[in-house]
């Protein structure tokens, strides 16, 4: 691709018209890390980029009794600051935390990483983890998807041409509820997820876990959500063989492949192991909540 | 394909240039306006080389279009000292033995600057993970962070 057009759509409604009505290639922008490095690629299509980031509401955030109204061309690095975000998703902010340099995290946006639609995006599964929905605004209107069902494929996802992700919606936790997400990679920074796990915990005031979530990333062609994990949790204290037994029904469900990262086989163990600690840490920051 | 009028401040200096839509913000540094001090590495954002900051924030320049410069301001390396007037930070770099083959080394002073700003006191740990993202392939990094941390005592002690 090359970019022959930029545009700087002051509202959503502009945006959306600019992208229906292009007579040529567009996509939209938010930090630009992997569209930048796309658009450098060997065919010269031409490429309309449509800049987000002079669109108020796709930067800002809401923090309410319904939850977090995120927009999400925020870059990581404000994201990440935000001890009031922190203190209800602490695992999104870990994922968030998790991309790139902190350059990469000044550019870098929630919403870029979940419409770049990588197998191993940090924060898909943090998202998923936290029953995280999508607002899609797009020519014939608005339409809401769950994170889980986003992302269709390898670098694909469920939005139709015209359409761009307006606004990232999570529930709010309930007291009693955390998540947590952990990633394995071989050193301690700047690396692309081996496996990945994010999870959120319910607990009682008895310490049995009422509800979870557990989501698994890099391990298949899109991050899982795997019931069978979160179902081997419920009704327990979160006990070694509730953990363990959470952790094989992650390792089963995974379809890893093997590549430079890791194979195939190692990834499948790994990720369950992961579940089992991001497991461990959530019920942590749920007791604290209680 | 038409070029693009840009009105920006680099440095403090209110700046204009005219630029591809394809251009990155460090080839309009680097090509059109001929401050090289920024370098470029890698060009995909993985080695920190040409880090810069836009309204105060650390970003790679080749993954900036230069036309998102637009009503931005701009802090090269070339704003943090001179030949006549090193910053702390440079002063420590020199002191220290920081460099080697220098390509890294405004890259890093840009971010050491940054880190500082953010954290006047960062422990060893903080400034090597703020750090991550500039690649050094000479010095092996210990002599890096000794001026980081030593520049932040400096700065520390002269406010």
């Amino acid at each position: 691709m090359a970019v022959v057009d930029y545009q700087a759509p002051s509202s959503i409604e502009e945006a959306v018209t600019l992208l229906a009505g292009s007579d040529i290639k567009a996509k939209v922008m938010a930090g630009g890390t992997d569209l930048i490095i796309q658009s450098k690629s060997q065919t010269s299509e031409p490429l309309r980029i449509l800049d987000l980031k002079h669109i108020r509401e796709m930067l800002s955030y809401a923090l309410s009794d319904a939850g977090l109204s995120l927009g999400p061309s925020m870059c990581c690095a404000e994201f990440t600051a935000l001890d009031d975000v922190k203190a209800w998703y602490p695992g999104l902010i870990e994922a968030a935390y998790l991309i790139g340099s902190t350059q990469v995290q000044g550019r870098a946006s929630i919403g870029g990483n979940l419409c770049n639609s990588s197998p191993a995006a940090d924060t898909v599964p943090a998202l998923m983890a936290s029953s995280a929905k999508c607002l899609i605004h797009g020519p014939e209107g608005a339409r809401t998807v769950a994170v889980e069902d986003f992302v269709t494929g390898v670098g694909r996802n469920c939005m139709q041409p015209g359409e761009l992700l307006q606004r990232i919606l999570i529930p709010k936790p309930g007291v009693g509820t955390r998540d947590a997400y952990l990633r394995f990679i071989p050193r301690t920074e700047m690396d692309i997820a081996v496996a990945g796990a994010g999870v959120s915990i319910s607990l009682d005031a008895s310490g049995t876990c009422t509800a979870a979530r557990v989501a698994i990333g890099a391990v298949a062609p899109t991050a899982l959500l795997v019931a069978d994990a979160a179902a081997a949790l419920v009704g327990t204290q979160l006990e070694e063989a509730a953990l363990v037994a959470a952790a094989t029904a992650a390792s089963n469900a995974a379809r890893p492949i093997t590549d430079r990262r890791g194979t195939a086989d190692y990834r499948r163990q790994i990720v369950g192991v992961l579940v089992k600690r991001a497991a461990v840490i959530a019920k942590q920051r749920a007791q604290a909540s209680l | 394909m038409p070029k693009v009028h840009i009105t920006t401040s680099i440095n403090g200096d209110a700046t204009e240039f005219l630029c591809e839509p394809h251009d990155t913000l460090l080839d309009v540094l680097r090509n059109d306006l001929q401050m090289t001090g920024t370098k470029e590495g890698c060009g995909s954002g993985d080695c920190g080389a040409c880090s810069v900051t836009v309204d105060g924030r650390l970003v790679v320049s080749c993954l900036v279009l230069g036309v998102e410069a637009q009503g931005r301001e701009i802090g090269t390396i070339e704003g943090v000292g001179n030949s006549d007037k090193l910053s702390v930070i440079q002063e420590k770099f020199l002191e220290h033995a920081a460099l080697q083959c220098g390509i890294c080394t405004p890259g890093l002073v840009v971010s050491t600057q940054a880190l500082l700003t953010l954290n006047p006191d960062p422990t060893e740990a903080e400034a090597r993970y703020f750090l991550a993202g500039n690649l050094c392939r000479c010095t092996g990094y210990d002599k890096i962070i000794r001026a980081v941390l030593d520049a932040a005592a400096t700065m520390r002690g002269a406010a």
